[in-house]
């Protein structure tokens, strides 16, 4: 039986079979026909749907924790936001975790999820001591950067298209606290928050909300967000190791989408900033307000209506941010398509095969689909092309191919690979169709 | 020592659910079923997430002759039973082929009776202890679709009710549950409405509520309460004609 499924922005929605299985040996016997892994749904496009998916959450179990050294073994299907529950209290945290905690370890290692610690601890994959993979051969073969390394280097970031990963170690980062020590700084405009970021390189975590609707002197003014694991004397509650759950709220129907006009959107940005009236704030808060800000408002994705959205996250080559950014900002601000959410960042350098982040600024923004979007978002993939840059795979729904083999430069490695481990593309996806990796 | 829960039919997506809660309570657990793979692992996550006391053994509710062996040589004798193991079959097949229909009735129905009969008797002599048995709200009212299944789960819900009527002067404590749909592997291809459809973890929180207030029956979201009234008082004349 077929079912409608999409991803976190509603956009595109497929008619797919799915396949769930809680053991690995009776997973082999139900792969009949071509199909892609599928977490927990939470990236935006269709990376992880195709005409038949395979759906990992059954397979969520926790197999081993190291409490001493911080080492975790786990099944790929299991939630952050579970295994935070179970690290927390016992005093790690997660190396790298995207803005929200409801996505699979399988799902973090396939889009190799970077975080706001990007630049001191590079993204997932950097902290996975070794996974197994079902391939396309049919075998499960076990890999990290020293064993059957290039099936390692496809699968991190590799979207699902070398196999089903399986088991998972991977390392924590300790924490003696539950509470983030935070610092928010006003900046000005785009050149004074770049600046900022350039300053605060030692600080662990850095994230910017950027005002995509300013022009002329206040044009990019933003928050730079900055960020510590606190100590134990600073965190103002008894419990210093707490993985509270808080309750949650649900955004009950599909909002209409004249609800986000650019009103709505010049509304929301001037209450942010009322909020932020001074020029820095420092506090201590918990670290689920801090990382997670949306997870409490349940299915806010709905908000942008039954069209739905897209998310365009890109990032530039460093010495092309600024002039890049600029440009792209100019755009956009012409457009009046701007967004409730965009988010700048600074990644640090990183070495790897298909992984989207490479030193430079990555901005993401949100856009309802409506006429002339998809149009206007070609005409920014060449302006990210032409500047060096490329657009996270995570959160595509609609690049065209020809950005894509432009702008990653291992491609053809990344496709050769793939072909190796599954030579008859019993993995596929919509994603690798409308780019062309499986051939 | 901390109370012992043994659950029959363990790797099933709704007995991880009861067991993450048992377990979270402070209960050791004994995790039985026909698949130790699968039971290994999720030994192993009980033990990472609760620190627990958690074993595993091998049962198969249809090895009949074996099941007085089985209960009387576990680990640790249990203060709480629950019986989770269950077969939704294929109706059609199940119609014209006696093995299958076989099948059904007996995971659903003979299965459970022959193994909480060994059960029952132990609690008796010891006079205490919680039963629970997970049956279903398609034993109310026979249908077109299931109904081998759901008259194998009318048979146990008449057999629980039975046994809590025995069992209610020896202290023993007999929970029938009826869970209504839950997101597991027997329902992956059906699409259910989402308020009727209830998770793995929720059907853990209600039976432990419910094994602690002592209620006799639950289904797992109220909303099934008024709807099985509503199914249960179509006059037959109009029901035999309906699709359902
Ligand atoms: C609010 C929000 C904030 C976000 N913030 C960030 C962020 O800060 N940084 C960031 O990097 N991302 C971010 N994301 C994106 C998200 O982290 C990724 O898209 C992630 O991959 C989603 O994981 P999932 O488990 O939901 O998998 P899905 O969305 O279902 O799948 C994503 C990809 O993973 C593959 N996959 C899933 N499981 C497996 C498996 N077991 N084996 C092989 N492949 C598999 C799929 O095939 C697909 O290609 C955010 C998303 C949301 C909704
Ligand atoms: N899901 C629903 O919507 C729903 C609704 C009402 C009632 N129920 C009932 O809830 C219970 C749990 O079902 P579920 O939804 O969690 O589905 P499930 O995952 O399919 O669970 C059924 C379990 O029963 C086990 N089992 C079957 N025959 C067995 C045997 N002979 N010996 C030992 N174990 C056996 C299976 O073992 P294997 O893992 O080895 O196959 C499986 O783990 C069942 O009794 C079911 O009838 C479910």
């Amino acid at each position: 039986m077929k079912k409608s499924i999409s991803n976190w922005n509603n956009y595109p929605v497929v008619e797919a079979k799915e396949i769930s299985f809680d053991n690995p040996k009776e997973l082999s016997l139900k792969l009949t026909h071509s199909s892609i892994p599928h977490g927990n749904g939470r990236c935006y496009g269709d990376a992880s749907l195709f005409s038949e998916v395979v759906n990992t959450l059954r397979y969520d179990k926790v197999l081993a924790f190291d409490e001493t050294h911080g080492i975790i073994t786990c099944q790929s299907g299991v939630l952050l936001s579970e295994l935070l529950q179970i690290i927390v209290p016992r005093g790690w945290f997660l190396p790298v975790t995207p803005g929200t905690k409801f996505i699979t370890v399988g799902g973090a290692i396939a889009s190799d999820v970077h975080g706001k610690n990007h630049h001191v601890d590079g993204s997932f994959s950097n902290h996975i001591v070794s996974m197994s993979v079902l391939t396309g051969t049919g075998e499960t073969l076990i890999c990290s950067k020293n064993q059957n390394s290039d099936l390692f280097w496809a699968t991190c970031g590799g979207m699902g298209l070398t196999g089903i990963i399986l088991d998972v170690k991977f390392r924590l980062k300790g924490i003696h606290s539950s509470h983030i020590r935070q610092k928010q700084i006003k900046a000005e405009n785009l050149d004074h928050v770049m600046e900022l970021f350039d300053q605060n390189t030692e600080s662990t975590y850095s994230v910017a909300w950027i005002d995509c609707l300013k022009s002329g002197k206040n044009f990019g003014r933003s928050i730079l967000m900055l960020g510590e694991h606190a100590g134990t004397d600073e965190t103002p509650v008894e419990n210093k190791l707490l993985a509270k759950e808080k309750s949650l709220m649900t955004v009950p129907f599909h909002f209409p989408s004249f609800v986000l006009n650019g009103f709505s959107v010049k509304l929301f940005n001037a209450l942010y900033y009322a909020k932020n009236y001074k020029k820095e704030m420092n506090s201590v808060v918990h670290y689920d307000g801090y990382f997670y800000p949306l997870d409490s408002i349940l299915e806010w994705n709905k908000i942008y209506g039954k069209k739905g959205f897209v998310q365009y996250q890109f990032v530039l080559p460093l010495e092309t941010s600024k002039e890049g950014l600029k440009n792209i900002l100019t755009r956009i601000n012409k457009m009046g398509m701007g967004s409730f959410l965009a988010v700048l960042k600074l990644f640090g350098h990183q070495d790897d095969l298909i992984s989207f982040p490479m030193k430079g600024y990555t901005l993401a923004l949100d856009f309802p689909i409506r006429e002339g979007l998809f149009g206007f978002l070609d005409e920014l993939d060449q302006v990210v092309a032409d500047f060096g840059g490329r657009i996270y795979l995570s959160k595509d729904a609609r690049m065209k191919k020809e950005i894509f083999w432009k702008t990653y430069p291992h491609a053809t490695e990344f496709q050769r690979i793939i072909k190796k481990y599954d030579p008859d593309n019993r993995f596929n996806s919509n994603l690798s169709q409308r780019l062309m990796l499986k051939v | 020592m901390e109370e012992n829960v043994l659950i029959l039919g363990a790797a099933s997506d709704m007995a991880v659910g009861i067991a993450r809660k048992f377990a979270a309570e402070g209960y050791s657990i004994t995790l039985a079923g026909r698949n130790m793979d699968r039971l290994k692992a999720i030994e192993a996550d009980l033990k990472v997430r609760h620190n627990g006391n958690v074993s595993s053994v091998m049962f198969d509710a249809l090895d009949f002759e074996n099941h007085y062996n089985f209960y009387h040589s576990l680990p640790e004798k249990p203060d709480v039973v629950i019986s989770v193991f269950g077969l939704l079959g294929d109706q059609e097949e199940a119609q014209s082929d006696w093995k299958s229909c076989q099948e059904i009735l007996f995971s659903n129905y003979v299965g459970a009776v022959s193994i909480l009969n060994v059960v029952a008797n132990d609690f008796e002599k010891r006079k205490k202890g919680v039963i629970v048995g997970i049956s279903s709200v398609a034993g109310e009212r026979g249908r077109q679709s299931n109904y081998l299944y759901g008259s194998a789960k009318a048979g146990f819900t008449s057999y629980l009710s039975g046994l809590r009527n025995r069992m209610f002067r020896h202290g023993v404590h007999v929970l029938t549950v009826k869970p209504g749909f839950v997101k597991t592997k027997m329902i992956e291809n059906m699409k259910t409405p989402g308020p009727l459809t209830a998770t793995p973890k929720e059907v853990g929180e209600r039976v432990f509520k419910a094994v602690k207030a002592k209620t006799d029956t639950i289904y797992v979201r109220p909303i099934w309460s008024p709807v099985m009234i509503m199914i249960r008082n179509i006059p037959e004349g109009v029901f035999k004609k309906m699709k359902l």
